[in-house]
């Protein structure tokens, strides 16, 4: 299952729908919103997606990972909008018979989203400022 | 005209989720970024490190962009 969402993520509702008994091993990764990067103080993250780009995108991570690992179920959602500190940003569930193409695949997955789909956050700091992140680009100027 | 999305900071550097660029046939990738620097200055310096999607996936500078096709613009992704 993949998704994009503006609720909460029901993680433990996405871990049941890859279990199986053809699963020896169930690998869960949640993304959470981390209160300090770089000894900066994070109050919220703001996500923006282009969705129907970034289900493509994910559909096709989710087959890289087919094509590499036994893998028998793959659950991957994205929540969007304003978040809290604390709360789940991404949940990525992997099964497979044996826990090492589990725990491979779901580290793929994960690693590769952060670089290809296209979703974006948006740092709001403690002092008030605001900041979008993107990787390579020039973070003095703020938003 | 070809109809740009623009996403993240470079939406808020244009001012507007959606641009409109005068198109033609034969224009590539590497126009379109040209063009919306030209047309949008205050986009100019965030323009080398845009990515562009066209039909929801990843196009070089070298791809050719039609009017019907879905483009988009943005700076590289921090999902996760």
């Amino acid at each position: 299952m993949i998704s994009l969402t503006h609720d909460s993520i029901d993680y433990h509702g996405l871990t049941e729908s890859v279990r199986s008994s053809q699963s020896g091993a169930v690998v869960l990764f949640l993304g959470t919103v981390r209160e300090l990067t770089r000894g900066r103080r994070t109050v919220a993250l703001d996500y923006e997606g282009y969705p129907q780009m970034a289900e493509v995108k994910l559909r096709e991570l989710e087959a890289a990972a087919r094509s590499r690992w036994p893998v028998e179920h793959v659950g991957i959602v994205h929540r969007l909008g304003h978040l809290e500190l604390g709360d789940i940003s991404v949940a990525v569930a992997v099964s497979s018979p044996h826990r090492q193409q589990a725990f491979e695949a779901g580290k793929f997955l994960i690693d590769e989203l952060k670089v290809s789909v296209p979703i974006w956050k948006k740092e709001n700091w403690d002092d008030g400022t605001t900041e979008w992140v993107h990787p390579g680009v020039e973070m003095s100027r703020p938003d | 005209m070809l109809s740009v999305k623009l996403f993240a900071r470079a939406r808020d550097l244009a001012g507007s989720p959606i641009i409109q660029i005068p198109w033609s046939d034969g224009l590539t990738v590497a126009s379109l970024k040209q063009r919306l620097g030209e047309l949008h200055p205050a986009v100019l310096p965030l323009v080398p490190r845009l990515l562009v999607a066209v039909n929801n996936d990843y196009a070089g500078d070298s791809t050719i962009v039609k009017v019907t096709d879905e483009v988009a613009c943005f700076p590289p992704v921090s999902g996760g």
